[in-house]
């Protein structure tokens, strides 16, 4: 069984065996049930070396196609600084668990503290946890603080305009937390404000979960609604897109009580999906019903500022089925990625990757609507990198012949509506090359 | 690791106007964002640090160096599986015609990634000797969640919605009670026997028709094989009840058994245990569920399906009517898969085989060359990892904590400590199988030393660590003081 990742020699083998007083390695599986023991060899191809891993991956990739992206709903093509992944490469980082012997994790802990710092900054919230797995789980997971939170009231409202990825966990978690979902209604793009005042008179709602900016790309006006759910006792759940948090009006501002989402778009990989980070913010009122992980800041035995989980009280390996959540950990290393982000963008840097995206989304916007082909779908509202067209053309045949020029053009969210974004990794030149795709099409049609 | 501490954070390294990026200019600047009404926009710009590149990549390299991975030395942590983390893993994970993919990019585009996926959740299927995985769940809990989610489907399904009981061993983790209150089932728990497995005579009054199923771990949580499981998952079946496999175990068993060959019908696996992804210092993991056949309708949406034809097969994406819903946005954590994959295709079929039982012999050599200085509670053979109720000699007034802090001037790092709660001194050692009998020898030397200062030197080793970059912390502090944030730190 020579390998490279066994060490064990022959010798080693027998050596060890005779301390524990076994003669061969089947002895050491003595107490399991002969039938029970799995006696054939397992149907699994035979040992790759690295040579022929890298050609398989190669290979295997060549079956995709990199794209040029302009879809979002959830996930964003934004650029990452090369230091990013390089850090994350660190094996001191990579290869470490949860920082529980504090002694020797304080650089685990110290970014942790940094990373929760950030969201709280970014979000305009008092504290933060230190991650969690993503924007939908966090969204699902501020959905049963909520209910945590109002004890006696076990429904909670979400608006039409959060992301359908987003909602949907949520409605899952709720089926079998015993939580009720009720939707308020969309009205040309936004959560209808006379639904919302409708549902949550009735003084049972104990949550309330909205977006900015939502899935049309639209930033909302929520002006009075912190303190409308405040005054029926209920909780504001904002879902977020992180890095639009750099320039639009934020949680904290909006007087929202959590504040959730995706840090995805803090220029995390795509990665077809995960991972991915997502983060929870509150005001320091709520924090012992926060779930997962927390650091604080304390001293050790020299008084030296250090770093250290806390609050551990309130999670499963303490509390078992009363705890909090079931979250055991954070998505630590993607929380590594973004602080790092975070650090190199700074406030400037952020703002910019916004700058660019407006002038990019609302450039390709026009463009469109000058086509003739498309207008906007909710054109008095407005939007920052991501919005959503309607069109006569058949969508189907449009994002085939994009592909065929190596652009995904937007996602399909209705028969007849295309929900496109911009982000700054998009040049003006292949932002223009989509156009071309549209004005050949039609002149297709038109022959 | 660097026992020298850094301890600076990056706020205190920002000067107003540095910067660290660098954008592309904007060409189309006559589209302004100021034209966006500005009672939607924030009042004031984030206090982020504004610090330039190479400050940046210091202070991330600094703090590294303060940190303890698999890299670093030997992490007999129990429980959690501490294995080599292969470097062809992270290379593959970072190959550009994956991680360059949206999640909604057109079916066509994708085929890749989707073989990847279908592959590794049927190498886990024929590895676990069940039918079908989902590989969507983003970590062990939330896998648990998911499986869990899919028992009380399951029940649903036949009408049985008063089966919400779901038996748990004492020995369990918390996680367990934990994931099932969070998906609304009443937890009871199961006592041991002095041997540390299932009580059957306790469990046997339990079974009811309320009962969902029974969670456990086999081998338990004190490295022991629960040798009635076929008894205990036929009176769970003949009660109507499933059975659960919390995966965190598995490792001992590759090569060795199978879990749906044990009686079980869902399970989650962690791939950063089992599969040799890096932990992260606490994620990303990746907690895929499998279920035997008849339980795939309701595993989480979306799910992956095989077209086979002729000419070739092609993948889908697709949704099922009676699953339970959905637990993630997309397919879970792509990134992590392809460690995972590769690690599988690395071992192959012929070096899987191994993984158990060198993890096994590893854990009994440390056991039987250290029991008669620590305390062991339960003899015989372990599996992957085994208990130490703490010092022998319990006279010195030197707790398990403290054997766990002197551990760390020694550049081990220490075992899981107080877990399981069936003993007041628990030291749960897990050595894998990619530690060489070297490591193990000189594990077991530190071990008897310590066992010897706490003798000699019992104040010496009650105040470790000495040689670490701090020193111990004030937990209640932090729990007081409760300052999380730079802003309160420095307001």
């Amino acid at each position: 069984m020579t390998y490279k990742f066994f060490p064990h020699t022959d010798e080693d083998i027998r050596s060890m065996l005779r301390t524990c007083g076994e003669q061969k390695l089947e002895d050491l599986y003595k107490d399991i049930p002969g039938e029970l023991v799995f006696k054939r060899e397992y149907d699994l191809p035979e040992a790759m070396s690295e040579v022929e891993v890298r050609r398989f991956f190669d290979e295997l990739g060549g079956y995709n196609e990199p794209l040029t992206c302009f879809v979002g709903a959830g996930c964003y093509d934004h650029y990452s600084p090369a230091v990013v992944s390089d850090i994350l490469r660190r094996s001191e980082f990579l290869t470490s668990y949860t920082p529980y012997q504090a002694e020797i994790s304080q650089g685990t802990l110290q970014y942790i503290f940094e990373f929760q710092s950030m969201m709280a900054e970014l979000t305009g919230m008092e504290v933060s946890n230190a991650s969690m797995y993503d924007g939908c789980t966090a969204t699902a997971e501020a959905m049963m603080m909520a209910v945590a939170n109002a004890k006696k009231r076990n429904k909670v409202l979400i608006s039409s305009t959060v992301n359908p990825i987003v909602i949907r966990v949520v409605e899952t978690y709720a089926k079998f937390h015993g939580v009720e979902v009720e939707r308020i209604a969309e009205e040309n793009g936004v959560t209808s404000r006379a639904d919302f005042e409708d549902k949550i008179a009735r003084d049972d709602v104990a949550g309330v979960i909205v977006a900015t900016p939502n899935f049309y790309g639209i930033i909302e006006d929520y002006t009075g609604w912190a303190d409308l759910c405040h005054e029926h006792k209920a909780l504001l759940v904002m879902n977020c897109v992180a890095s639009a948090l750099g320039v639009v009006k934020t949680p904290g501002e909006w007087g929202a009580d959590i504040a959730v989402g995706d840090g995805q778009s803090l220029g995390v990989p795509m990665n077809f999906g995960g991972p991915y980070v997502g983060f929870l913010c509150t005001t320091k009122k709520l924090i012992r019903k926060m779930p997962g992980r927390i650091v604080g800041a304390t001293v050790d035995a020299d008084g030296k500022r250090t770093f250290v989980l806390t609050l551990q009280a309130r999670e499963q390996h303490i509390r078992r089925e009363k705890a909090s959540s079931n979250i055991c950990s954070n998505q630590s290393l993607m929380a590594l990625y973004v602080t790092i982000y975070m650090s190199l963008m700074g406030p400037d840097g952020l703002r910019k990757v916004n700058e660019l995206g407006y002038s990019g989304a609302h450039y390709l916007a026009e463009r469109l609507c000058a086509t003739g082909k498309f207008e906007m779908a909710f054109p008095d509202k407005p939007f920052l990198n991501e919005f959503a067209v309607k069109t006569n053309l058949d969508i189907d045949d449009f994002q085939e012949q994009c592909r065929f020029m190596g652009i995904q053009a937007g996602l399909k969210i209705a028969d007849n509506t295309l929900l496109l974004c911009v982000t700054e990794a998009r040049s003006k030149a292949e932002i223009d090359e989509l156009i071309e795709q549209v004005e050949q099409l039609t002149s297709q049609e038109e022959n | 690791m660097n026992n020298t501490y850094y301890g600076k954070l990056i706020f205190e390294l920002s000067k107003e106007g540095r910067q660290g990026y660098s954008l592309p200019k904007n060409e189309l600047g006559d589209y302004c964002m100021e034209n966006l009404p500005a009672n939607l926009m924030r009042g004031k710009a984030p206090a982020l640090p504004q610090v330039d590149e190479l400050t940046v990549v210091r202070h991330y390299t600094n703090m590294s160096n303060n940190n303890f991975g698999v890299d670093t030395g030997f992490y007999p942590l129990g429980s959690c599986t501490m294995k080599y983390n292969p470097k062809i893993n992270e290379e593959m994970a970072a190959h550009h015609a994956f991680t360059c993919l949206h999640p909604l990019q057109d079916i066509d585009t994708v085929q890749g990634a989707l073989e990847v996926y279908y592959s590794l959740q049927q190498t886990l299927a024929e590895l676990a000797g069940l039918k079908e995985f989902t590989l969507n769940p983003f970590a062990g809990a939330h896998g648990e969640l998911t499986g869990l989610m899919v028992m009380r489907s399951y029940h649903l399904s036949r009408h049985d919605e008063q089966r919400t009981k779901v038996i748990v061993p004492d020995s369990a983790h918390g996680t367990n009670p934990a994931s099932a209150a969070v998906c609304g089932l009443d937890v009871v728990v199961v006592k041991s026997r002095p041997d540390g497995t299932v009580d059957v005579d306790d469990l046997r009054p339990l079974l009811d028709d309320t009962v969902a199923g029974m969670m456990m771990t086999n081998p338990n949580t004190l490295g022991i094989f629960e040798h009635n499981i076929a008894e205990i998952a036929k009176l769970v079946h003949d009660a109507g009840g499933l059975m659960y496999y919390d995966g965190a175990n598995l490792n001992p068993m590759l090569g060795v058994c199978r879990p749906g060959d044990l009686g079980f019908d869902i399970m989650h696996i962690n791939l950063h245990k089992t599969f040799s992804t890096p932990h992260g210092g606490g994620g990303p993991g990746s907690g895929p569920v499998g279920v035997r056949q008849g339980l795939e309708q309701f595993l989480p949406n979306p799910r992956v399906i095989r077209h086979d034809e002729e000419d070739g097969h092609y993948y889908t994406i697709g949704e099922s009517d009676n699953s339970l819903g959905y637990v993630s946005g997309f397919l879970g954590n792509f990134a992590v898969m392809m460690r995972a994959y590769t690690y599988l295709l690395t071992l192959g079929r012929e070096n899987v085989k191994w993984v158990g039982p060198l993890a096994t012999l590893n854990a009994n050599y440390v056991k039987e060359s250290l029991k008669d200085c620590y305390e062991l509670p339960l003899t015989g053979v372990c599996k992957h990892e085994f208990v130490f109720d703490g010092l022998k000699d319990k006279s010195t007034g030197v707790t398990t904590l403290d054997v766990a802090k002197r551990l760390l001037d020694y550049g081990f790092h220490a075992p899981t400590i107080y877990f399981p709660l069936l003993f007041h001194e628990a030291m749960m050692i897990e050595p894998t199988e990619n530690e060489s009998k070297e490591t193990l020898d000189s594990f077991i030397e530190v071990m008897r030393t310590i066992a010897r200062e706490a003798h000699e030197q019992p104040d010496m080793v009650k105040s470790a660590p000495h040689n670490t970059p701090v020193r111990r912390l004030d937990d209640t502090k932090a729990a007081l003081d409760q300052i999380v944030t730079y802003r309160e730190l420095n307001g």
